[in-house]
């Protein structure tokens, strides 16, 4: 699998995060986007949010459907992506750089090392039925 | 689900084109193609589109007595149909509730041809053969019959040009809208009429099952330069929503009337025809509910959700999506009849909160004649 950039960390749920120092920059990965299809609506934390790692942190519909997505980390909402809210589309076109979805201020900076690495995601996406 | 999907004669030439298939009625069918669902829209509203519809039932009712037939089965007139035109209409039972909804060709003096949907097949080949008359041979050819639609703006030069029609002073651009003809096309023999479920112009064509792949490959590479692309299932129901077409399962099913549906204009009913009465009893009556165009802020309703006014339930949404041409979330959805002018403002109830939505005018898209 391509498109799965060695310096994030991800889910098996198919979000990444980025960490600078407690902040985490959270998004949907390349293989998520394209298998949800056309993203037609984000629907993000306000700012000021608590998010609890595994538990939902809000939703990506595509033409298709409605589809859940969860916090990679624990911690407060400090901004969401006002752009990706105006262009949906943006989680298609840019789902590493444009699309990202929210930043957090983490609780718990153990959190991200807990994840997969790349390549761990890229064999957990590889053995996917699709 | 223990019985094996079906495949369309086309399925290789999906699986070629790198289509993502999904279980559709009993099907292995393409939902969309690497291009995506929003830009096979855009194709269809824009160029040309072809479309496998091969799950798709076709019924022939063949014999002295098969014009009649149909038209005691159908709640349009199709008694009136000459040979070479189509109609829409409903099979209903005799509540006055919806069976399916269906195209019926008159293919011959003797012949028509229906062409119903995937997931009812069965169950309207035993509805109507509990009114078959001696006199008409009725012949479920569904698997035999490959359905391929070629939609859009370019259709028309599209198809004709693969095509050599049975009648010679004739063309595909001059057959009329529900008209209905035989030709060969891409060298096979095929019936071909204009008749589709996108809102653009466009034409069907039926042709037999092992030699689908002529037409479809066909039509693909002589359209290849004015920019048709196969379509799935997944844009064929954002063109039909924003067309504001009926789904069988969504707006339409055995618990819903003609009237309540927004389609007694289909309904002859100065005719006998099975349903008639309770229908016309529906009509006189008004309907308690009706379906209605939405269009909804902040978020996509799904079928299922339910319509609120003042935080309670009123209502249930039949179809939602985004509407790639209308750049709308949009929705049709049943209301109560006294909720149901344009203007009025309800709300959907999407996962935990209630989305701001708007009764509108449909169809939603019309394209310009």
């Amino acid at each position: 699998m391509s498109n799965i950039p060695d310096d994030l960390r991800y889910s098996k749920e198919h979000e990444w995060v980025r960490t600078e120092g407690d902040i985490a920059t959270i998004g949907i990965t390349h293989f998520a986007q394209d298998q949800l299809g056309d993203v037609v609506f984000v629907e993000l934390p306000e700012k000021g949010a608590s998010v609890r790692q595994h538990a939902s942190l809000g939703v990506v519909e595509s033409v298709k459907a409605a589809s859940d997505v969860y916090a990679p980390v624990s911690g407060e909402v400090i901004e969401r992506n006002v752009k990706v809210i105006e262009s949906p589309e943006l989680v298609n076109s840019s789902p590493y750089q444009d699309g990202w979805l929210v930043k957090v201020r983490m609780t718990d900076k153990a959190e991200p090392a807990g994840l997969l690495d790349a390549a761990a995601y890229g064999a957990h996406v590889g053995a996917q039925p699709h | 689900m223990t019985e094996a999907l079906r495949r369309t004669p086309l399925y290789d030439e999906h699986i070629a084109r790198g289509a993502r298939l999904v279980p559709f009625a009993g099907w292995e069918m393409p939902i969309q193609y690497p291009a995506g669902i929003v830009a096979e829209h855009r194709s269809v509203r824009n160029d040309a589109g072809l479309f496998d519809l091969s799950h798709m039932g076709e019924f022939y009712f063949r014999g002295d007595g098969a014009l009649a037939c149909v038209d005691h089965l159908v709640s349009s007139d199709i008694a009136g149909l000459e040979v070479g035109q189509a109609r829409y209409g409903l099979l209903c039972n005799e509540r006055g509730t919806i069976i399916d909804d269906v195209i019926s060709y008159r293919t011959a003096v003797d012949e028509v041809l229906m062409v119903v949907n995937a997931s009812n097949v069965e169950k309207d080949a035993a509805h109507v053969n509990q009114y078959l008359p001696e006199d008409v041979a009725f012949e479920d050819a569904s698997l035999e019959t490959a359905l391929i639609a070629v939609q859009g703006p370019r259709a028309a030069v599209i198809l004709s040009s693969v095509t050599d029609l049975e009648v010679r002073e004739s063309s595909i651009e001059a057959l009329p809208l529900f008209g209905v003809t035989r030709g060969r096309v891409g060298g096979v023999r095929a019936t071909i009429a204009r008749t589709g479920y996108t809102g653009e112009d466009g034409f069907e064509v039926f042709a037999p099952w092992d030699r689908a792949q002529s037409p479809w490959n066909r039509l693909l590479a002589a359209g290849a330069s004015m920019g048709i692309v196969p379509i799935g299932l997944g844009a064929r129901d954002t063109l039909r929503l924003e067309a504001r077409f009926s789904l069988y399962g969504n707006e339409i099913d055995e618990t819903t009337d003609p009237i309540e549906a927004g389609l007694g204009w289909t309904c002859k009913l100065d005719k006998e025809f099975v349903g008639r009465d309770a229908i016309a009893a529906a009509r006189e009556t008004g309907p308690a509910r009706r379906i209605v165009g939405l269009t909804i802020e902040g978020g996509v309703a799904r079928h299922g959700y339910g319509v609120l006014a003042n935080g309670a339930v009123v209502g249930q949404v039949t179809s939602g999506t985004y509407g790639p041409t209308v750049g709308r979330n949009i929705a049709l959805a049943y209301v109560p009849t006294a909720l149901s002018k344009v203007g009025t403002t309800l709300a959907v109830q999407i996962r935990d909160r209630e989305a701001a939505a708007t009764v509108v005018k449909t169809p939603f898209y019309k394209r310009d004649p």
